[in-house]
C-alpha cells in the first residue's frame, strides 16, 4: 500500500473512538440484551410455537413448534417449520434435565432460570426490557443531540455504490480490515448494520413486544394492524432476537478476528490505535 | 468491622450478579428474595405507565364473528371436582347463586337466571394466555360496574375479589382454591363483565360455567372462571396467600396487563 509510516516510531496512533456515553449504554445493552434473550427463551419454552395472525393456540395450524414425541419406549424432540420437520432430540423438543429427558422447547442451558419458571422469567424480562427502553432512549436523544448518528453512523453518498460495497465484501471475506485513515471511521459494511440493529431490529423487538401486551393493545391497538396481530408480533419478536443474535455472533467474531484487545479497549476507554499502512 | 463485612457482602453479591448474568445456569440469584424484590419495582413501572397511557376507559380491541378461533383452548381446571359444584352442575345451575359481598352497602346473591336477566353486553374479545397463545371468542354478561353500583360500595372498597369454585392445586391449609382480584378501575371498565354466555350458548364447564369474569385488558389467568362469590375488599394481604390471586400467590404479576 502507499501509506508509509513517516517518522511514526511505532507505526500507530491512538484516536479516542468511542464517547462515553457510547460505551456506557454499549455495555449496559449488552447486559439488557443477554437477559432478555436467556429470559426470552423461557418464556417461549412455556408454550413452545409461533402461529401468524390475532389468535393462535393448540389447535390451530402453527409456523415453527417444537415437541416431543414417544416412539417405542424412547422419546424425542421434533421441531416443525412450516411443513418440514426436523429430528432434534437433545436439543430442541426434547433435553436432558439433570441427566433426565424432558420436555422442552429449548434446553436448560439456554433458558433463565435454567428450570422451567415462566413467572421468574417474566420477572426479569420485563425488568431488563425496562432497562433496555430507557437505556435505548438515552443513547438516541445523545447520538441526535451529539451528531454521533450523523457523523459516524450514516453513510455517505459514495459509499452506497455496488462496487464500493463489494469492494468491502471481499475485503472482510479476505479478513483483511481497514488501516491508516480509513480505519478512523467505521466502513460502510459496519454503519449499514449498525443502523439496521439500531434503527431496525432494536425498536421492531420492542414494538412486537408492546404488542404482546394486552394492555398495550388498548392504548396502541393500531401496533395489532401494522404486525398482523398479536401472534404474529409474536412470531417477529421470536425471528428479530434471532437476527440479533446471528448479529451478535458475527460482531463478536470480527471483534476477535480485527484486533480483540484493541477494540475491548476502544469500547472501555475509548482509546483505539490505528495501524499506519500494511504491518512491518 | 460492621462496614467491613458489609463490603465483603457487597463484594461476594457483585461476584454472584456477575457470574449469574454470564451463565443462565445459575439460578442461586434468581432465587434471592432481594433479586424478586428488585424485580418487581417493573411491574410497578408497567402498570403505572400503561394506566397513564390508557386512561381507565381506553377499550381492548373488538373482533368480528369472521374472527372467533375455532377451537377455543379450555385451560386451569376443566371440571372442578369440588362435590358442591358437583350438584350445582347436575342440576344445570338452577341451584347455584352468586354472592355478592364484603364491603357493600346492600349484599346480594343472585341465581343465574336473574344474572340473565340484567342488562347484558356482548363482545368479541381476544383472551391472552400468559404462556403465550391467543383465542377469540364471544362473551356476553352482566357489566361488573352496574351489578357493583346496585350492591353500593362502601368508600373504603378498593379491590374487588372473585371466588371460585375450582381448587387448583390441593392444600392442607386451603390456599389452593382459584381467586383473582382486579382494582375498581378495571371493575368499572366498560369491558370487565361477567360472563354467562360465550360464543352465543351457555358458558361450557370447561371454560367456568356458569359464571366467569372477563377483564379484557389482562391476561388469561385474571380471567376467573367458576364464580361463587364476588368480595368488596379494602386490602388484599389477608386473603388466601395474600397477593391477590392463586397465580400472584404462585410468583405471577397481579397487573397482568402485559
Amino acid at each position: 500500500m502507499a501509506t508509509i509510516d513517516a517518522g511514526a516510531a511505532t507505526g500507530r496512533t491512538v484516536i479516542y473512538r468511542h464517547s462515553l456515553l457510547v460505551r456506557l449504554s454499549h455495555w449496559v445493552n449488552v447486559l439488557c440484551m443477554t437477559v432478555l434473550l436467556f429470559s426470552g427463551l423461557q418464556i417461549f419454552n412455556a408454550h413452545p410455537a409461533l402461529y401468524w395472525g390475532q389468535y393462535g393456540a393448540d389447535n390451530d395450524p402453527s409456523f415453527i413448534s417444537m415437541e416431543a414425541v414417544e416412539e417405542g419406549d424412547r422419546a424425542k424432540g421434533l421441531t416443525h417449520v412450516g411443513s418440514l420437520t426436523f429430528n432434534t432430540t437433545g436439543f430442541l423438543g426434547l433435553s436432558e434435565v439433570d441427566g433426565e429427558a424432558t420436555a422442552r422447547g429449548f434446553p436448560d442451558w439456554l433458558t433463565m432460570p435454567s428450570y422451567q419458571d415462566l413467572a421468574s422469567g417474566r420477572r426479569w424480562h420485563f425488568f431488563f426490557a425496562w432497562l433496555f427502553v430507557i437505556n435505548g432512549f438515552a443513547y438516541l436523544l445523545y447520538g441526535l443531540l451529539s451528531r454521533h448518528f450523523r457523523r459516524d453512523l450514516l453513510p455517505a453518498g459514495n459509499e452506497l455504490t455496488p462496487a464500493h460495497i463489494g469492494h468491502e465484501i471481499v475485503n472482510h471475506a479476505r479478513l483483511r480490515f481497514p488501516k491508516g485513515p480509513e480505519a478512523r471511521h467505521y466502513n460502510t459494511l459496519q454503519k449499514l448494520t449498525y443502523v439496521a440493529v439500531i434503527f431496525l431490529l432494536l425498536p421492531l423487538m420492542v414494538l412486537t413486544g408492546l404488542t404482546m401486551s394486552p394492555g398495550f393493545n388498548a392504548v396502541a391497538p393500531w401496533l395489532l394492524d401494522v404486525f398482523g396481530g398479536r401472534q404474529s408480533a409474536r412470531t417477529i419478536h421470536f425471528l428479530t432476537a434471532f437476527s440479533l443474535t446471528a448479529f451478535v455472533v458475527v460482531h463478536v467474531a470480527m471483534v476477535i478476528l480485527s484486533g480483540v484487545f484493541n477494540n475491548l479497549r476502544s469500547m472501555i476507554t475509548g482509546y483505539y490505535a490505528i495501524e499506519q499502512g500494511d504491518k512491518q | 468491622m460492621s462496614r467491613i463485612i458489609t463490603r465483603r457482602r457487597f463484594l461476594i453479591g457483585a461476584t454472584m450478579t456477575a457470574s449469574a448474568l454470564g451463565l443462565s445456569g445459575c439460578d442461586a440469584l434468581v432465587e434471592s428474595d432481594r433479586t424478586k424484590s428488585v424485580l418487581k419495582i417493573a411491574e410497578g413501572f408497567s402498570m403505572k405507565t400503561q394506566r397513564f397511557l390508557l386512561g381507565d376507559d381506553a377499550l381492548a380491541r373488538e373482533f368480528t364473528e369472521a374472527d372467533l378461533s375455532p377451537v377455543f383452548r379450555a385451560n386451569g381446571t376443566s371440571m372442578p371436582d369440588n362435590p358442591q359444584y358437583l350438584d350445582w352442575m347436575n342440576r344445570q345451575f338452577s341451584t347455584w347463586k352468586l354472592e355478592v359481598g364484603g364491603l357493600v352497602e346492600k349484599p346480594m346473591q343472585l341465581s343465574l337466571a336473574e344474572l340473565k336477566a340484567l342488562p347484558a353486553r356482548s363482545q368479541i374479545t381476544r383472551h391472552d394466555c400468559v404462556e403465550g397463545w391467543s383465542a377469540i371468542g364471544k362473551w356476553t354478561g352482566v357489566p361488573l360496574g352496574a351489578l357493583l353500583k346496585t350492591v353500593g360500595l362502601k368508600p373504603e372498597a378498593r379491590y374487588i375479589v372473585f371466588h371460585c369454585a375450582d381448587e387448583y392445586e390441593k392444600t392442607l391449609d386451603g390456599s389452593g382454591w382459584y381467586y383473582e382480584s382486579i382494582d375498581l378501575v378495571d371493575a368499572f371498565h366498560p369491558q370487565t363483565i361477567l360472563a354467562h354466555t360465550m360464543n352465543g350458548r351457555d358458558l361450557e364447564v370447561a371454560h367456568g360455567a356458569p359464571l366467569r369474569l372477563r377483564v379484557e385488558r389482562q391476561l388469561g389467568y385474571k380471567q376467573a372462571k367458576y364464580l361463587t362469590r364476588i368480595e368488596a375488599v379494602a386490602d388484599l394481604g389477608r386473603l388466601y396467600g395474600g397477593s391477590g390471586g392463586f397465580w400472584e400467590d404462585r410468583g405471577y404479576e397481579w397487573y397482568a396487563g402485559i
